[in-house]
């Protein structure tokens, strides 16, 4: 049989990736289109589960697979690292030498925790009493240093926003509460959590609700806090206006940037985000890239659940783009996050870029079984069941039964802060 | 929205003050926006309020903290001098943009 006339090149096999790989090939002729998948390497991560690592609920076992397991029959899997994209001339450069010729180009390369940008982060201490939870070699020696704590101050701290998983930090600070009280040690832990935001959250309602379950819980909050170092030797962050903060433990998030070769193919913005149409996540420069997942600089929050729903409007307007007609579907920020408040419950936040979050019941209007906005036993269950929909349902794209785009019939609009 | 009055000026504003017309605003009424969140701006304030404005022209959104930088070479720790505690926001205030996302 003759090759393929088209040709479809997926960066990254991700959560993004993955499902647009599954979902292009049940959409797209074999004999019309070939599809190439390139992933850095063989591994999939379950990436919430870093979290629930840190604090010993999850085992690595439970959060790591191989990549190639979830990529369809009929996909030609390339194990690489990009070296650029050559945008004129439709061409993307592997470092080994490869050059794949593309018809349309995803970039699904997510992005990645960049401690070498704040001086002094990558020390002695890196990975022992400064951690991180954004790896899972970062979320393995964090367990460890934890399970070592037996006093003194915790430090939660965000470098730079964007970040992935933007509520992370913050149900790391209130799953830390609910350890040491396990522990029986709460009254000797001091937990900081150090913001460079002027409030607990990014958007107004929901930081005022997660406002008020730090205070609940006994958590100083630091905020408008631009980090210029880490002091290793002196045990304390410092903010580029002179202000210190001790730690005992630091559990920071580094900076967040997307892939390199954005950069040096001249696709990226500051942070190596691709600039895409926010609601087709097509490339602003170039027609024939789309950018999906983290890879993007969508203003809404890098998350497992924007992948999923930008990736299912993405499908049908790519399937219009290649069929020459005008883009039908349009995307519109939504997000869906579960944030774990200790105590075995959670909240379940849903907003798009129009929309606050709101309060109100969860898939079903009324019904449920989840609230919005509220701390509640269902929403952890539902965090907790996520990992199963997650390996079985959601990557190799089948409807796991959420809607693409926000509802509002059953929600209701919360108070201003 | 409600609306004030700065240097004779009429001119809308949200909540916070930020202005939410950015062609309502003209390079006098930076020293009175300035003054209100109590700076007086020197040629070191003026290089970034013009390259924030031509920035926005741009892109159309405001250029966060990082991107001020790097894009008009003046350090982070000298933007905080300029503009003390929140720079991000008050070059953004005095410029007459919508405060920058940068965070969502």
């Amino acid at each position: 049989m003759a090759q393929p006339a088209q040709h479809v090149v997926v960066l990254g096999a991700g959560t993004a990736g993955t499902i647009i790989v599954n979902k292009l090939r049940s959409r797209l002729p074999k004999e019309q289109w070939r599809i190439t998948v390139v992933t850095k390497d063989d591994v999939h991560d379950y990436q919430p589960g870093y979290l629930f690592i840190a604090f010993g609920t999850n085992t690595p076992a439970q959060t790591r697979r191989s990549a190639r397991q979830f990529l369809p029959e009929g996909v030609d899997v390339i194990v690489a690292d990009v070296a650029r994209v050559d945008a004129p001339a439709q061409t993307v450069h592997l470092t080994d030498g490869q050059e794949l010729a593309y018809d349309q180009l995803v970039i699904a390369t997510g992005t990645t925790p960049r401690p070498d940008q704040t001086p002094g982060m990558l020390g002695p201490d890196w990975h022992g009493r400064v951690g991180e939870f954004y790896t899972l070699d970062g979320a393995i020696a964090l367990r460890g240093a934890l399970e070592k704590f037996t006093g003194g101050r915790l430090v939660v701290h965000i470098t730079e926003l964007p970040i992935k998983c933007p509520v992370a930090p913050l149900e790391f600070a209130f799953l830390a509460d609910d350890y040491f009280r396990g522990r029986g040690i709460r009254d000797k832990v001091e937990i900081v959590y150090v913001t460079p935001l002027d409030g607990a959250f990014t958007k107004p309602v929901a930081s005022a609700t997660l406002g008020h379950l730090l205070a609940d819980k006994g958590i100083v909050v630091e905020t408008d806090f631009m980090i210029e170092e880490v002091d290793q030797e002196a045990k304390l962050i410092r903010s580029y206006d002179e202000r210190e903060i001790a730690y005992d433990q630091l559990v920071t998030v580094p900076l967040n940037m997307g892939a390199d070769f954005v950069a040096e193919s001249g696709l990226g913005d500051d942070l190596n985000y691709v600039p895409v149409d926010k609601h087709t996540n097509r490339s602003t420069a170039y027609d024939t890239i789309w950018a999906l997942g983290d890879a993007s600089d969508l203003p809404t929050s890098k998350a497992g659940s924007v992948a999923h729903f930008s990736v299912e409007i993405f499908v049908e307007n790519f399937l219009d783009a290649i069929a020459g007609r005008p883009l039908t579907h349009s995307f519109d920020g939504h997000a869906n996050c579960f944030v774990e408040s200790g105590g075995g419950k959670a909240l379940l936040l849903d907003f798009n870029y129009d929309t606050e979050p709101l309060t109100g019941m969860f898939p079903l209007p009324k019904i449920g079984p989840m609230s919005l906005l509220k701390e509640s036993r269902a929403n952890h269950l539902g965090k907790l069941a996520f990992r199963y929909v997650y390996w079985n349902a959601l990557l190799p794209g089948h409807p796991i039964g959420l809607p693409a785009h926000m509802m509002m019939a059953g929600k209701i609009p919360a108070e201003p802060a | 929205m409600p609306t004030t009055t700065i240097a004779g000026h009429e001119v809308d504003v949200n909540d916070e003050g930020f202005l939410t017309k950015p062609e309502q605003w003209t390079e006098d009424l930076a020293p009175e926006l300035a003054k209100l969140i109590g700076l007086t701006l020197t040629d070191a304030h003026w290089e970034l309020i013009r390259f924030l404005r031509a920035d926005y022209a741009v892109k159309g959104e405001t250029a966060t903290l990082r991107r001020a930088s790097t894009q008009s070479g003046v350090p982070v720790k000298q933007l905080f001098a300029l503009f003390p505690q929140k720079p991000a926001k008050k070059m953004a205030y005095v410029s007459g943009l919508p405060k920058p996302k940068g965070c969502v």
